[in-house]
């Protein structure tokens, strides 16, 4: 089932927790809404599924206005940050429960009822622990039972409030792959909330990154990394240099240094932000002077591929942090050491004008 | 937009809260209003000179004083009870735990006519304490006892889940830094509790103001020596005194909202200063 | 109430773990000291009284308690005593569910003056809240005239000792929930709704079961001050023999009568109430606590 938010806004007392938000989720995607704590992304959640009343602004699933559907005949599965599981029940009887609320004409007999729980809970391959309470389960087995008792009822649409956020690292990397598995296998329509970049990066066909209660960027994990549209996104999605600067013709001036940009459309004079990726910044050792900003190695380390140099900038950007990935040949071929005086010149620079 | 059937995803809203305002309004509110309309009806020479009467005011005098002191004696040896009941493993205490709770479920009258039994002349203990020249019933001071027993449970119960919630570990960190255990106590631990404490105090003060049942049959109820404000209203109405016996309830009422105020500031303060939610 | 069973969260018992640390331990003589202090205090203040009402009680042998217990006025009392609770717990029941659920699971403002105005019989003299009945509907009262114009009696009646009764025990129920709700939040509910159970099915098959030991406890304490309340019910009750007497209010008369051996006869029936009360509570907060154990339990893992 498809669904499309319009003009969404919705404020509590003096926080406004969605601002003119229109989204489209078409049928059958995987979409990430990802964002910083505070940015309205559950909220927006919450309202799709119909347990939080906009202000103003039209839910339509699958074309229709669902203002007047209550939550519980819009058909969504909703699986809780804290998976909200009955503590009172036995695995079993939580999977069941949508299916022995309906009303008793459309209600399985119970032996069909057992035998969709079972494969449900064969789904998410539980199906032995069927006799436990919630308290007896793990974190991750209580994510997968809760997801298994919001596919029980067969929702159109499935709604995961920071499906993985209470969970340690490990068994979150392992859930968010069988997630996606999963979605690959029913293909249902997904929303899920994350604020961890690089869950919603790993696991989504699409990314809505917002903030402040508006959508910053909308697009596939590979479009918002590589082309971040705005400040925010860039800085939210993996670590970043930042460089404050004007524009001077084919470059950026930053105090008394230069740091090259090409193409630009921005007008001469222009005060911006620049940012570069920590593997988008060059480490060179002499230099005509002016281009490339100055900086001290403060620290190397590395592991695997990877060699991080952190370094202080000096002269004119004392009190500045730069980032820089490298590897370890390069890393040898400048003989960097601690304390060492380097320039850094941006391979890759993006460029915002400031607001 | 038909929103009003939408605005809460659970539901009953409307039914709870309509039901539980009518019911507050009409066995609490509106009969409480009935004191405040029909004192409305005194000229104010009239209320002063009900409110003032000497004999009323040594009843409040006798109420307040002896509350208060019943108040301090159940904080100090209530604490004590709090405290070993949650540090200490004795014989015995869960029987205790269990029983602290017994002025809660025991009638007043009955507690009234069994601490008279005790104190009496020739009482339990009375026979012993009265050659000695302490005359505790039919005197203020077995009106101080029975408000000792029916405050007792508030201090005890008030202080429990807080001292069971303290961590170990401040106790642990303060004698790791050097303190002493008395200045652990004194530094650490009773900043802690004393809001609570004080709430515990407050509670059982206000209930012992209030207290009739278990206090009559010990107070004797002699005029300007042991008759409590409660017992006044009561004697006025037996002299079909309905003003006199409202301008005294309301004199009551004004102070038990104050307490009440107290009360829930003194929780807000707990609840703050113990990071519980109340 | 000063207790109530939401504050069985957290506690478990530690009491060994403080003293096998040296940083919680204090010397043995100290704890001697206040566990001997403590004892006595609760020996003398608490456990004394009682053991006098069933001393008393027997002092003229088994025969004088036996014939007071069975005497028609008494079991007048007694069955007054039952009418009255058994009215006052259900509707104060319904209310502390109604005024839980309202408070617990949805947000509006003046939320914490509304908890404080269902705390107000708490802090009221009983002999002010009979007072107010006798005002509303006595013969001098608002409904006064009218109710004596449709022959219509409420107060010296049972209904005004009903009444005075629901107000004494009004915040009981209410008190006990509303904390232990706020405390579960609502999210098993908005689970049960997604997934499809009406109003009465979230109620009976997630919220019930949830907060089961914190009735139970409500209504017990609520059942126990019903039975035993005097001071409201004596204001409003006219003492009228085998007819407005409560098993309180026949404590009194018979005490006043000189009759100490029917009287405490009378009030051990009472005694006996408050044990059975405070065993019943015991049994739920262990009950309870097994639950929340497993509960905190959950949280750890």
């Amino acid at each position: 089932m498809s669904i499309q938010v319009k003009n969404i806004s919705k404020a509590f007392g003096n926080f406004i927790a969605l601002d003119n938000v229109s989204l489209d989720f078409p049928s059958g995607e995987l979409v990430a809404l990802l964002g910083p704590s505070g940015c309205g992304k559950t909220t927006l959640l919450r309202v799709i599924a119909g347990m939080e009343q906009a202000d103003s602004g039209d839910v339509l699933l699958e074309g229709e206005d669902a203002a007047t559907t209550h939550v519980r005949e819009r058909q969504v599965g909703f699986v809780f940050q804290h998976y909200a599981l009955f503590r009172h029940m036995t695995v079993f009887d939580n999977v069941a429960f949508g299916l022995r609320m309906k009303p008793r004409k459309q209600r399985l007999p119970e032996d069909k009822i057992a035998k969709k729980v079972h494969d449900l809970l064969k789904l998410v391959q539980l199906d032995w622990l069927a006799d436990r309470f919630p308290a007896q389960l793990s974190g991750g087995q209580r994510q997968r039972i809760a997801l298994a008792r919001a596919l029980a009822v067969e929702p159109r649409v499935l709604l995961l409030d920071e499906p993985f956020g209470a969970l340690d690292a490990k068994v979150r990397k392992e859930l968010r792959r069988w997630l996606r598995k999963l979605h690959d296998e029913l293909h249902i329509t997904s929303i899920f909330v994350t604020h961890d970049q690089e869950e919603a990066l790993e696991v989504a066909d699409r990314v809505v990154l917002m903030n402040h209660g508006k959508v910053e960027q909308v697009g596939t994990p590979e479009e918002v990394y590589a082309h971040p549209a705005t400040p925010f996104v860039y800085g939210f999605l993996g670590s970043v240099n930042l460089f404050h600067g004007r524009v001077e013709g084919e470059s950026v001036r930053v105090g008394d240094d230069r740091l090259p940009h090409e193409a630009s459309e921005l007008a001469h004079g222009a005060e911006v932000t620049a940012f570069a990726r920590p593997h988008e910044l060059e480490i060179i050792i002499q230099s005509e002077s002016g281009v490339g900003i100055p900086a001290k190695v403060s620290r190397i380390f590395s592991f695997g591929l990877v060699t991080r140099v952190e370094l202080e900038g000096t002269e004119g950007a004392i009190n500045q942090h730069f980032e820089v990935e490298t590897t370890r040949e390069r890393v040898t071929e400048l003989a960097l050491i601690e304390g060492k005086n380097v320039r850094l010149v941006p391979s890759r620079l993006r460029v915002f004008q400031n607001q | 937009m038909k929103k009003s059937s939408l605005h809460h995803v659970l539901p009953g809203f409307s039914l709870s809260m309509g039901y539980t305002l009518v019911y507050l309004s009409l066995i609490v509110l509106i009969p409480l209003s009935a004191v405040l309309i029909k004192t409305a009806h005194l000229t104010w020479e009239h209320f002063l000179s009900v409110v003032t009467a000497p004999r009323v005011m040594a009843s409040y005098k006798l109420s307040f004083g002896a509350s208060l002191l019943a108040g301090v004696i159940n904080s100090i040896f209530g604490f004590i009870l709090a405290w070993v009941l949650v540090r200490y493993r004795f014989p015995g205490r869960r029987i205790v735990d269990a029983l602290i709770d017994l002025p809660f479920a025991l009638p007043t009258a009955v507690a009234g006519i069994a601490l008279t039994a005790i104190y009496s002349g020739h009482g339990w203990l009375g026979q012993y304490l009265e050659p000695l020249g302490f005359k505790i019933a039919f005197a203020p001071p077995g009106i101080l006892i029975a408000l000792i027993f029916i405050g007792l449970p508030f201090v005890v119960r008030t202080l429990q889940p807080i001292l069971e919630d303290l961590e170990i570990e401040l106790e642990e960190v303060s004698a790791s830094l050097g303190a002493r255990r008395w200045q652990t106590f004194f530094y650490v631990i009773f900043p802690i509790i004393l809001p609570a404490l004080l709430t515990g105090f407050a509670l059982a003060f206000a209930r012992a103001v209030g207290e009739y049942g278990s206090v009559i049959f010990i107070a004797g109820n002699i005029p300007m020596v042991s008759e409590i404000t409660p017992l006044m209203i009561i004697s006025k109405l037996e002299q079909y005194d309905y003003e006199g016996a409202t301008a005294i309830a309301l004199v009551m009422l004004v102070f038990s909202f104050i307490l009440l105020l107290a009360i829930n500031l003194l929780q807000a303060w707990a609840a703050k200063r113990t990071g519980r939610v109340r | 109430m000063a207790g109530t069973i939401s504050a069985l969260y957290k506690s478990s018992n530690k009491e060994s773990r403080y003293e096998s640390n040296a940083a919680t331990r204090e010397p043995i003589w100290i704890k001697w000291t206040l566990v001997a202090i403590a004892l006595t205090f609760f020996a003398i203040f608490l456990l004394l009284p009682l053991v006098v009402v069933l001393v008393e009680a027997l002092s003229k042998g088994w025969s004088v308690y036996w014939e007071t217990l069975v005497d028609s006025e008494t079991l007048s009392a007694v069955w007054l005593t039952l009418t009255a609770a058994t009215i006052a717990v259900p509707l104060n029941l319904i209310f502390g569910v109604m005024a839980a659920w309202a408070i617990a699971k949805f947000d509006f403002r003046g939320k914490y003056f509304l908890i404080t105005l269902i705390d107000l019989p708490f802090s009221v003299s009983p002999v002010v809240a009979g007072l107010i009945y006798v005002l509303v509907f006595g013969a001098q009262g608002w409904f006064g005239p009218w109710l004596a114009e449709h022959d219509i009696k409420i107060i010296f009646t049972t209904t005004g000792i009903v009444l005075a009764t629901i107000f004494v025990t009004f915040p009981f129920i209410a008190r006990e929930l509303i904390p232990l709700m706020q405390a579960q939040g609502k999210e098993e509910e908005e689970a049960a709704v997604v997934l499809g159970a009406k109003g009465w099915q979230v109620f009976w098959h997630i919220t019930l079961p949830n907060v089961k030991w914190g009735l139970i406890y409500g209504v017990i304490l609520c059942n126990a001050r019903a039975m035993g309340e005097f001071g409201a019910v004596s204001v409003v009750s006219g003492h009228i023999r085998g007819l407005t007497n409560t098993l309180p209010l026949q404590v009194e008369i018979l005490y006043n009568e000189y009759q100490f051996a029917a009287a405490f006869a009378v009030a051990s029936l009472l005694a006996l109430l408050a044990l059975v009360t405070l065993g019943i509570k015991t049994w739920v907060e262990f009950q309870a606590s097994k639950t929340m154990q497993s509960v905190s339990l959950e949280h750890e893992v």
